[in-house]
């Protein structure tokens, strides 16, 4: 049965109508048409679906969307401002730290919810924390090289305390 | 080994082979299109944009294929747009694979700007009665710099399509002047942001669903369906031509769900697999081809050693994060197709066969795509999109699931490998036999100098959905080779790395090795118990790889790390270093899993490993310190830089267990998942 929900999504107000049960990667995909987030494994096992629910990493396509509504949640979408890249993803860019691109949204909201925690990283955090999200491509070293940047200048600039 | 892809993979004639003098006019581009208007178009306000039918899968091609037209027409790259894949609009091309963007597409569209540039030059020289000599190219625009006088490119072709033919002699910016340079990559920032949109990604208006019913094994074939509970579902239309039984929805869940709904009853084939499967592929061989150099009754009386080894690979998969999928739209006979594949001319004609319209009829695009590595070549979400399409006269997408597309998809060939060497006590080889069952060609050819040599392929009929994969049966065909080179060091108790150097008469590939060797500090390892190091080396498609490997092998439980690679690679001119860097970084990765721990595991033709969950691949964790070493020969044309970085991975590792343990692995994977190797 359908029921009708509220979401908040990258600080926006949606109200979807959906089976409590259905993927919240299906409903970001459907109905605020958010598709950063990409159709990966269906079973959490490859973090190319990666959003972030109240600052914890959210496997969505294993995630019922009824488990989500009144919590904020943050697509790749949201981490640009105002026509501005992201710290993150402007290093991922500088670094090379993607091929096809297919797994980046993932990698980037992951590892932005590892940054909110803890700025100041060791490459053996980012590892352990980034070991859920795939790289077929095989980007590892670049993307571990765009985070320690990224977490360079947000430790430089503060900018943490925005939190987007 | 099916004949379609054994054509498909069979290397190509070897760009720049023979032409090591710096020759570097360009091969055909494969396409009867002599217009610069083809391939090349400036409008009014001075914009460039490039046609061309190769297609965006990771490898960067977007913004090597733009830096090389920019460099021609002396233009800022972000002033290039290409336009990729997109049959009714690039000139035909025959695919995205066998490492032919760089070698062949590269050079091309370096002629065809080049030749534009002048065709630009004769323009202004008309229009301003001076001599064309007098003219140059700069920003963008024609200068005439005796009178200052500039006009830009756009306004000189007032924005039409350019007729002319273009020449294939037209002056290029000669190799030792080009640049070779990191261009930031075109089209990066919508990946950043999430804005580009895949194929899994687009919406058509008043598009549905598609699913498909499959078949729980490779050949089998429906023997009873009934889809009544399917039909009675809601919103949902079945459709059933045949074999083909697929259901569409209004969304993809509803599909899934009444796709599932359907009972079916199949008749399936005893098919090898598990631990029969290598004596499978070995007794059933087709007719060989046989390629025979001297003989090997004489090679072998004159040796002081001979050694008989035998080789095994797994099936391994692509398992692209981007799943197979299609968007499929009729407007009357009119087909437009969004699908990722690597040939969107070869998946038309699959169209064209399937809905017997004529090609002109059909369009196929392909929005850059969530990778490939070889194995999108076929058509098969596209041909099942457009089929429900047809049948329920609305806008249908298909997309893959990943059970689906592990399944249902083609895998890396498995193979067995033979071989039987012959040497002399200084290390020099005398014979070489070398007997490869269903691997496949690419890469089976010995690059070292032996005098006596039998190479044989003996495809098989193979017990699962066999095709194309990155660098194809040369990683297997290298993992066979290089082993066995290790194997016969060590049996001579001579270095690994001289005893190929001794048996190399290419200078291209001794100077990888020497390359490789020095940056890893080959020959000055201190001994340590539990870690070794191993060499290996190769060539495919005209370019040269080196690897060195070092591991840490857990005496307890045998569980290997890899601690460090350094590659050596040489692709001729390199074009944009930092790609061709990335190129080999992923290469290595995705190669250690190919080494390490990927498998197919099939049980009857039905495939068990279908899933991520239970088909390991390299994450973060697996990760070594990768160096690579380039070497830039601006004297030799480019190679392709995606496929030859692979090759050398597997044998380097397998070489360093041995090296840290004394145990010989012969069989990829070589070790079981995540449990070490059994000794």
């Amino acid at each position: 049965m359908s029921s009708v929900m509220d979401l908040c999504v990258n600080g926006a107000a949606h109200r979807v109508s959906a089976e409590a049960e259905k993927s919240l990667l299906l409903v970001l995909r459907d109905d605020p048409a958010l598709t950063g987030a990409k159709i990966g494994c269906g079973e959490g096992e490859c973090g190319t679906c990666t959003v972030v629910v109240d600052n914890e990493v959210c496997r969505a396509c294993i995630t019922p969307v009824g488990a989500v509504t009144g919590k904020r949640i943050r697509t790749v979408e949201g981490l640009e401002e105002h026509g501005q890249l992201h710290p993150l993803q402007q290093a991922f860019l500088e670094c090379g730290a993607l091929q096809c691109g297919y797994c980046t949204s993932g990698m980037l909201r992951a590892a932005w919810a590892l940054l909110q925690r803890n700025p100041a990283l060791t490459e053996l955090e980012i590892i352990a924390h980034m070991q859920g999200n795939v790289c077929r491509c095989g980007c590892y070293p670049r993307i571990v090289r765009a985070i320690q940047q990224a977490s360079r200048h947000l430790e430089a600039s503060a900018a943490l305390e925005v939190p987007r | 080994m099916s004949e379609e892809r054994d054509t498909r993979t069979r290397p190509g004639p070897e760009p720049g082979a023979g032409q090591s003098g710096g020759g570097q006019r360009p091969l055909a581009p494969e396409s009867d299109a002599p217009k610069i208007g083809d391939w090349l178009h400036i409008d009014t306000d001075g914009l460039i944009t490039v046609y061309t039918g190769k297609v965006e899968v990771g490898q960067n091609i977007r913004t090597s294929l733009a830096q090389v037209v920019a460099e021609e027409l002396c233009d800022s790259i972000d002033r290039v747009k290409l336009v990729m894949g997109d049959t009714d609009l690039t000139p035909f091309d025959p695919g995205t694979f066998g490492s032919r963007t760089s070698s062949i597409m590269a050079p091309h569209l370096r002629t065809v700007a080049a030749s534009t540039r002048e065709l630009l030059r004769e323009l202004a020289a008309r229009q301003w009665q001076v001599p064309r000599e007098e003219l140059c190219a700069a920003g963008g625009s024609i200068l005439h710099p005796a009178s200052g006088r500039s006009a830009g490119y756009g306004t000189l072709t007032k924005g039409q399509k350019i007729n002319e033919h273009y020449n294939e002699d037209a002056p290029v910016t000669p190799p030792d002047r080009r640049t070779t340079a990191n261009a930031l990559r075109v089209g990066g920032r919508a990946l950043v942001t999430g804005e580009h949109q895949y194929v899994t990604d687009l919406t058509v208006p008043g598009m549905l669903a598609g699913s498909l019913l499959r078949p729980p094994a490779f050949g089998a074939t429906l023997r009873s369906v009934d889809t009544m509970a399917a039909e009675a579902m809601p919103d949902v239309l079945v459709v059933r031509e045949g074999d083909f039984i697929g259901v569409v929805a209004p969304d993809a869940s509803t599909a899934a769900g009444a796709i599932s709904a359907v009972r079916e009853e199949w008749h399936r084939h005893e098919e090898a697999s598990g631990e029969d499967l290598y004596s499978y592929l070995r007794t059933h061989p087709a007719e060989p081809p046989v390629e025979d150099t001297g003989s090997l009754v004489v090679g072998r009386a004159a040796a002081d050693l001979t050694l008989d080894t035998t080789y095994t690979a797994a099936y391994i998969a692509h398992a692209p994060p981007e799943a197979r999928a299609a968007v499929a739209e009729w407007s009357g006979e009119k087909l437009t197709l969004w699908t990722g594949t690597q040939r969107p001319f070869g998946v038309r004609g699959e169209l064209a066969l399937a809905f017997d319209i004529p090609e002109e009829q059909i369009r196929v695009i392909v929005p850059d795509t969530g990778a490939a590595y070889g194995g999108k070549h076929t058509g098969d979400a596209a041909v099942e999109a457009a089929r429900l399409a047809r049948a329920v006269r609305k806008p249908v997408k298909v997309v893959w699931t990943r059970e689906e597309e592990f399944a249902q998809a083609y895998v890396r060939p498995a193979g067995v490998i033979d071989v039987a060497s012959a040497v002399r006590s200084d290390g020099s080889l005398i014979a070489w036999e070398f007997h490869n069952y269903n691997a496949g060609a690419a890469g089976i050819r010995t690059p070292y100098a032996v005098p006596n040599q039998r190479v044989a392929i003996h495809p098989t009929k193979s017990p699962l959905r066999e095709g194309s994969y990155r660098a194809l049966a040369a990683t297997v065909n290298h993992f066979a080779r290089e082993t066995h080179m290790d194997e016969l060091a060590c049996a001579l108790e001579l270095d690994p790395l001289a005893l190929r150097l001794r048996n190399i008469r290419e200078s291209r590939l001794w100077a990888v090795l020497e390359a490789a060797a020095s940056r890893f500090g080959w020959g000055m390892r201190p001994a340590t118990d539990g870690r070794g190091v191993g060499i290996a080396c190769g060539t495919e498609k005209n370019s040269f790889v080196a690897t060195c490997a070092e591991v840490a092998v857990d005496p307890a439980s045998n569980r290997v790390t890899v601690g460090r690679v350094v590659q050596a690679f040489e692709c001729g001119t390199i074009i944009n270093p930092d790609a061709v860097l990335l190129q080999n970084e992923g290469a290595i990765i995705q190669g250690l899993g190919g080494a390490l721990f990927e498998e197919i595991r099939s049980g009857n033709g039905t495939i068990l490993s279908d899933r991520l969950s239970r088909y390991r691949v390299p994450r973060f964790a697996d990760v070594p310190k990768i160096e690579v070493v380039l070497l830039d020969r601006r004297d030799l044309p480019s190679a392709g830089a995606g496929e030859t970085p692979i090759v050398g991975i597997a044998p380097a590792v397998g070489n360093a267990i041995f090296d840290a343990t004394g145990v010989r692995l012969r069989s990829l994977p070589l070790v079981s998942h995540d449990s070490g190797f059994a000794v």
